[in-house]
């Protein structure tokens, strides 16, 4: 797992309280409202995501740029690639 | 003369154009929305243009509108849901004295885990003052919930004063709009408000449907969890024919609202004035005129509500008393007591709800009926002959 500080994301998503398998549904369709090489911020707090969403990533062809850990959720980092 | 229904606020007959459009999803278009082929995937197109025609009655977008199975689940999942969510934030909440008991139960639930509930007081007409919620809010405060009109005594609250003090001490504010969505107009940005309920009920759409208004990015714990329906926030297979009848019946109340308003305002003030004429001993409860256009609430002074109900039923005329839970269970209605009714005269307390289907013949044959039903009751009472022997 990547961690990374104070990355800038160009778009967020909050899926903080939603669960199973909403965070591998709701990024793909956020992304295609991306540009390449923009970057996406997913708010999760379902611990599951730190394992689905690098793994949705390398099969999609997205890159995951890494996470930091916030008091109340996760805050993953994906750039839009294709 | 045939039934006379004014009971309106209790539930409201399911219009025929709403039966036609949900019959076909009964039957032939029975998939389930979540299935990827395209009996499902039509349906799903279905469920999403119904959102959007229930989010037009409110001025709201599409996405912002979760459907529940009532208006009770929806006022649940608004306190619950926003409660859950915000628990690292705070664990204070404040309702008024006269919510419906969906919200005050709500409420209740959480000081069983040491939340903070603070139950705002209403004045003689059931207003809340935004003062002294401005008093009440704390900095561990999370939510407000505020009805928009109370169903017992038809008094409208000043919403977009409420929601701007919320606004200004950025605290989460939702409305119960069950009595007005469909009966004066309702606009979530007019009213400035996070979240709001609806129900299908009052609007001409079938039982067992009701909806959520939720403002775009707010965090929202779901109470049924389960699958992808309703974007993660409500899991359970949809209830397509529900759906489709509260969109439908949500497009009509749109298209007709204003027609309705006139009409139901003028039958209530035929009422209320026939009422005056003919009947002493009456206390109206509610505002005289920050009130819903078709709601007549009034308490009859040596009356027993029920009996009065269970005779007008005779002639053919249904109203009710306001408030069923409390009078099953032989209590003082909470409404009446925040206003300060005395608990004898709340006990002949008397709602008349007129819908646009009433007319003025039927306003005038309950006028009749109910002035001999109530000097019936009085004959037999033994406090109506102490007070005239007074």
């Amino acid at each position: 797992m990547y961690f990374v500080n104070n990355q800038e994301p160009d778009e967020t998503l909050d899926l903080v309280c939603r669960m199973c398998p909403l965070h591998l549904l709701e990024p793909g369709e956020k992304l295609r409202c991306l540009k390449k090489g923009q970057v996406l911020e997913v708010l999760t707090d379902y611990d599951g995501a730190l394992e689905d969403i690098p793994a949705w990533c390398e099969k999609c062809g997205q890159e995951f740029i890494g996470m930091e850990e916030e008091e109340d959720c996760y805050k993953l980092y994906i750039r839009k690639i294709k | 003369m045939d039934k006379i229904y004014l009971d309106h606020a209790s539930a409201t007959p399911v219009r025929k154009r709403v039966i036609k459009a949900m019959l076909p999803y009964f039957g032939e278009y029975f998939g389930n929305p979540s299935t990827v082929y395209d009996m499902g995937s039509s349906i799903k197109q279905v469920i999403e243009d119904q959102r959007a025609k229930v989010a037009e009655l409110i001025g709201a977008n599409a996405k912002e509108i979760i459907f529940t199975s009532s208006g009770a689940e929806a006022n649940n999942l608004a306190v619950k849901g926003v409660a859950f969510a915000g628990q690292k934030k705070g664990n204070h909440i404040i309702i008024s004295a006269i919510e419906h008991h969906s919200v005050l139960n709500s409420a209740r639930f959480f000081e069983r885990m040491d939340y903070e509930v603070t139950f705002l007081p209403v004045n003689e007409y059931g207003l809340v003052n935004p003062e002294a919620l401005r008093e009440a809010i704390r900095p561990e405060t999370i939510l407000v919930s505020i009805m928009h009109a109370n169903n017992e005594i038809g008094t409208v609250e000043p919403i977009s004063e409420i929601s701007a003090v919320c606004r200004e001490k950025g605290v989460l504010f939702h409305t119960d709009a069950v009595a007005t969505a469909g009966n004066i107009p309702v606009d979530v940005n007019e009213l400035n408000v996070d979240l709001l309920s609806l129900s299908g009920v009052s609007l001409g759409a079938p039982k067992g449907i009701g909806a959520l208004y939720f403002r775009e990015k707010l965090r929202l714990m779901p109470l049924i969890h389960g699958g992808i329906q309703e974007s993660g926030r409500r899991g359970g297979t949809e209830n397509v024919p529900a759906i489709v009848g509260l969109g439908k019946a949500a497009e009509l109340a749109s298209e007709e609202l204003t027609d309705k308003v006139g009409h139901v305002r003028e039958l209530r003030d035929c009422l209320f004035s026939g009422i005056n004429d003919r009947i002493d001993q009456i206390r109206y409860t509610g505002h005289p005129h920050n009130r819903l256009p078709g709601h007549a609430s009034f308490c009859i002074g040596a009356i027993e509500g029920e009996s009065l109900i269970y005779m007008l039923n005779q002639y053919g005329i249904y109203a009710n008393t306001g408030s069923a839970c409390a009078s099953k269970a032989l209590k003082t209605s909470p409404v009446l007591v925040a206003i300060g009714i005395p608990p004898d005269l709340a006990q002949g307390s008397i709602v008349f709800t007129i819908n646009s289907t009433n007319t003025m013949k039927e306003v005038e044959y309950v006028l009749n009926k109910l002035f001999l039903a109530v000097a019936r009751l009085r004959e037999l009472s033994p406090v109506w002959r102490k007070s005239k022997a007074a």
